[in-house]
């Protein structure tokens, strides 16, 4: 290994084991999207109201608040991976990157927490008090 | 590195977009609008859209006078209806863009009419639904 161009010090060392990974995961997380963004839409159109009372009685369901769970995770993780990607190429500086790589896992990570505790105490829990 | 000891090289960089004084060597076409729409779309969602989700669903868990504020922001100058109509787009636009990609992700796709038209129909589609979506909600207000 020299110190040559950035190419020609990675000549030779094989792949860095990780791409497949980054690209399976966000195709597989897309068609989850896909199937429960398309249920939230539809599940939204079919209710009567917005009210309160009902939002509650309907994230009480267990098969409203297991789907609601399960596309915060997917998407927050899809999210995860969109971002790291337009990060990777805008930013230059380093630091920088770094920076935000760590802005974006506390947001994937605490946005997709908020939510799921959410539902969680809302169908646990019932009527908010 | 050597021989660019001194003088910075003039050889092309990567990407070789620019000719200098603002010419392109590219011509704008609808697979670069719906390349950087798909990005616009999905970083939209990211950053707008879901913080806005996980607003919602704390609001309702933090009780009623909590949602009522959610609800506040949302008929503010009709802002929650114009968010709401924008996301809609940005999700089928990135929707049928990622299908799209699914495609091509096979190896399917890449000839030059074939490309084109799809490019066309993808935003062409996403505008389509969205407004039945939304025609049909405000006809069931009237």
């Amino acid at each position: 290994m020299g110190s040559g161009t950035n190419i020609g010090r990675v000549r030779g060392l094989g792949s860095a084991q990780e791409g497949a990974h980054h690209w399976i995961v966000q195709r597989v997380t897309a068609i989850a999207n896909m199937l429960l963004v398309l249920w939230l839409i539809f599940s939204l159109l079919r209710l009567p109201n917005y009210e309160h009372g009902l939002m509650i009685d309907w994230l009480s369901s267990p098969l409203v608040a297991v789907p609601m769970i399960l596309m915060l995770v997917s998407i927050f993780w899809h999210l995860r991976l969109g971002l790291q990607v337009l990060i990777e190429d805008y930013v230059t500086d380093h630091g920088m990157k770094f920076a935000l790589f760590t802005l974006l896992n506390f947001f994937a990570v605490g946005g997709a927490a908020l939510g799921i505790f959410s539902v969680a105490k809302i169908a646990f829990t019932g009527v908010a008090a | 590195m050597t021989e660019m000891s001194g003088k910075p090289s003039n050889r092309p960089i990567s990407p070789h977009l620019s000719g200098g004084g603002g010419l392109l060597h590219y011509v704008w076409g609808p697979h670069m609008l719906v390349s950087i729409l798909h990005r616009i779309a999905g970083d939209g969602m990211a950053l707008v859209g879901m913080p806005l989700l996980v607003w919602w669903l704390y609001s309702i868990s933090a009780g009623a006078e909590s949602y009522e504020y959610f609800l506040s922001w949302f008929d503010f100058y009709y802002l929650g209806y114009v968010v709401l109509v924008g996301l809609t787009f940005a999700f089928f636009e990135h929707l049928f863009s990622g299908l799209r990609h699914f495609v091509m992700d096979a190896g399917a796709g890449y000839e030059l009419k074939t490309n084109k038209m799809w490019s066309i129909l993808v935003p062409f589609l996403a505008v389509i639904v969205t407004a039945v979506i939304w025609l049909s909600i405000a006809f069931q207000n009237l």
